[in-house]
């Protein structure tokens, strides 16, 4: 479990650039990214700090299914910006929310089934459902999943990872727990 | 070509990059910086905005976005002149 939910007053760029280096990671297209590939980037790669998930899986078989309620509009606004003047390749490829998923994937080698969900809130049930439908149909091994929700200067991500092998800390994969780590970082639960 | 390099740097977001780190006639894409497809349309996006000049057809940029230099004789013999 990770929690990525910054109340420091920094503006959402700084905020994830201060946490990039912070954190020593080396990826230099972290600098093109929109600020939602950003933040489901950065937490991720803490969620995965010394697992080689793709080495431990299946690449086929690790997939990720993330969800928030505001899709890519903060990317969008930005090229929207663009439009006025001249349009902006770099920031039209970051007009959809499911970019993000991509970046993870070529980060993490993940090759399996993936989608991004777009919901008023977080819908704890769909997303176990989802998922615990996909480990039913023998699809995936491993899933990275979660809220990952930016627009403007308001963010937040609660990703986790979920398993089909027992782990030490591992918590049972239901909708109790989901609605656990969601809300630890949603402040409503001193985790 | 200083100045070409740091707009590149801009344009592209490559805030790793110093002006300095980029060789005249290291090749931009591939082996050289690494650039894709995407950042040779923010390239043309960058001739455009910065140079008024817009390319003649896209088959050109290969040439064109060769290296530094290549850009930079491009940008000398393309820039629209001014009284």
């Amino acid at each position: 479990m990770l929690l990525l939910n910054d109340k420091t007053g920094s503006d959402t760029t700084g905020f994830l650039l201060s946490a990039y280096k912070y954190f020593n990671v080396d990826y230099p297209k972290f600098y093109k990214m929109d600020n939602l590939c950003k933040l489901g980037f950065l937490s991720v790669e803490l969620l995965l700090e010394g697992r080689r998930i793709a080495e431990e899986y299946s690449p086929e078989t690790v997939g990720i299914v993330l969800s928030n309620a505001n899709s890519s509009l903060d990317a969008d606004l930005n090229y929207f910006q663009t439009v006025k003047n001249i349009p902006s390749p770099a920031q039209f490829v970051y007009t959809l929310p499911n970019i993000v998923i991509g970046e993870i994937s070529i980060r993490h080698h993940c090759k399996g089934e993936n989608a991004f969900f777009v919901n008023d809130r977080f819908d704890a049930g769909f997303m176990q459902f989802y998922v615990q439908d996909l480990f039913g149909r023998k699809r995936i091994n491993a899933c990275i999943s979660g809220w990952v929700e930016c627009l403007g200067e308001e963010y937040k991500a609660a990703v986790y990872l979920v398993e089909n092998r027992p782990g030490k800390e591992a918590l049972p994969f239901n909708i109790d727990h989901i609605h656990q780590i969601y809300e630890i970082a949603n402040g409503e639960i001193n985790g | 070509m200083a100045d070409l390099k740091q707009q590149i740097i801009a344009q592209l977001n490559l805030k790793d990059l110093k002006p300095e780190d980029i060789g005249d006639d290291q090749p931009l894409f591939v082996e050289g910086l690494g650039l894709d497809s995407i950042d040779a349309l923010e390239l043309i996006v960058l001739l455009q905005q910065e140079y008024k000049i817009k390319l003649a057809n896209a088959e050109e940029g290969q040439d064109v976005f060769r290296s530094v230099r290549t850009m930079a004789q491009y940008i000398r013999e393309h820039q629209p002149k001014t009284v």
